[in-house]
């Protein structure tokens, strides 16, 4: 009974993952590669109206098999001009481009730079409300020479142009701070403080879903003792979006 | 305090203030401007917009892998690593990847001489690193066995940075390698990394940049 339960789970879920889908070739020829690289040999040519079944994709390139069952890989730009076998529409394998880049909902990225003196590293996820207005998330790391801190961030980020290719944004927001003192210093103790910033900087669609980032941020760590500490802060990196 | 706070309030201030003194002429500017063009067609196409939906395919970019080998510490002995990466391959050529190591260093040499001194203890001597690389496939190919069979394979270079926990400490680490990587079928790999972990340090007195050597073979599975 279980195992027959279990059969029924496993084709179901199989067939729900696998959507292959038909097409056919519209082009003179198709030429299949060995494999999903440029540099890899056509092996196999299909001709105009000979349907082929896709099965997978990797990165650019699509795994698709012919109704001789060869299989191979092919480029996204050579299946565009193939029509759905089911109502002989042109099949839309659409790339990523900038066009995506000012509607995005979801950026995650990673940088590095300096935190006032210390080395520091950032990933954050952002998640777009409009196209100007975004909520970031971001978890750092900075290693200095006396100490090494872990800050945790949250912000609201406005991007001035989003339809440009380079657009400068602004950001406000509030955080806490965690200083370990470096352990072979005399024993100091670790310290929790609040934190706000202000910053800006600018965000350049390079390609794809590549996005990349330079951004300086002025923090006020609201200390215990008699002044707060400020700390300027400059990273650069990369984001990808979906 | 007091005054930190109402000079950063104060600087939020000034910002927000030049936001809306910029980017308000600019939105009414290009407001203008859309409503100038003129709209009206001069022939209505009677075609109906076919709603084409991108067609829904199993896509294998992102790749989980779990690897174990040799990492020589510098001045700490080379030992056992295992460890975890993920990574997101972008274009056929270029990927990103998170790894996550952990491995035991020995005893210095120094410290193996004297007999009794120590200098870390023994919860420090656990070496943990994380780091965030790019990665590009220099060398993709086909490796044959035998007339039959053939795998695609590729070399590849890596360049990222980190952190490293070790000796009670963070450093930041950066991390160049390279690396050998073979299809078994086509969602399985089998990976041999070698990357070396280069951090600044004063764990032994005076602060140098130590070099620590890595080589792994890893097993991978693409989703």
């Amino acid at each position: 009974m279980l195992i027959l339960l279990l059969q029924i789970l496993f084709t179901g879920l199989a067939q729900g993952a696998r959507q292959l889908i038909e097409v056919r070739v519209a082009d003179p020829y198709l030429e299949l590669h060995t494999g999903p690289g440029e540099g890899y040999p056509v092996f196999y040519v299909v001709e105009r109206d000979d349907t082929i079944t896709i099965l997978k994709r990797k990165t650019n390139w699509y795994k698709v098999r012919t109704n001789r069952d060869k299989e191979g890989w092919v480029p996204r730009e050579q299946l565009e001009r193939t029509l759905l076998t089911t109502s002989d529409t042109p099949v839309e394998f659409r790339d990523t481009s900038g066009e995506d880049y000012p509607g995005r909902r979801w950026e995650v990225g990673i940088l590095n730079g300096d935190f006032g003196g210390a080395d520091m590293l950032t990933i954050y996820g952002a998640y777009n409300f409009t196209e100007n207005f975004s909520t970031e998330l971001a978890l750092s790391q900075a290693t200095g020479r006396f100490s090494d801190s872990y800050l945790a961030d949250i912000n609201l980020t406005y991007m001035f142009v989003p339809e440009w290719r380079i657009t400068p944004f602004f950001k406000l927001g509030t955080g806490v701070i965690l200083t370990e003192p470096k352990s072979t210093l005399i024993a100091t103790e670790d310290r929790t403080d609040q934190t706000a910033h202000v910053g800006g900087g600018i965000s350049a669609y390079i390609t794809r879903r590549f996005v990349f980032r330079a951004e300086y941020n002025n923090y006020v760590v609201f200390t215990s003792r008699d002044d707060n500490e400020e700390v300027d802060e400059w990273k650069l990196g990369f984001a990808f979006f979906f | 305090m007091e005054t930190g706070i109402r000079i950063f309030l104060l600087k939020a201030g000034l910002v927000l203030f030049s936001i809306s003194l910029l980017s308000s002429p600019v939105l009414a500017a290009e407001k203008t401007d859309e409503a100038d063009e003129p709209l009206e067609q001069v022939i209505e196409p009677e075609i109906d917009r076919r709603d084409v939906k991108p067609p829904k395919i199993d896509a294998q970019d992102f790749e989980i892998s779990l690897f174990a080998g040799i990492m020589s510490v510098e001045d700490f002995g080379s030992n056992f690593v295992y460890g975890a990466r993920v990574g997101y391959h972008v274009t056929e050529k270029l990927f990103i990847e998170g790894s996550y190591g952990i491995t035991d260093t020995s005893e210095t040499s120094f410290e193996i001489l004297s007999g009794a001194a120590t200098i870390l203890k023994n919860d420090e001597r656990e070496l943990t690193y994380w780091n965030f690389s790019f990665g590009y496939h220099i060398l993709p190919g086909e490796a044959f066995w035998g007339k039959n069979h053939a795998f695609n394979n590729s070399l590849y270079l890596t360049a990222g940075a980190g952190n490293t926990q070790f000796a009670g400490d963070d450093f930041f680490t950066w991390s160049f390698g390279f690396g050998y990587r073979v299809l078994l079928v086509d969602s399985i790999a089998l990976h041999l990394d070698f990357k070396d972990h280069l951090y600044d340090n004063d764990i032994l007195g005076p602060e140098k940049t130590s070099h620590n050597l890595e080589g792994t073979l890893g097993l991978s599975y693409y989703f």
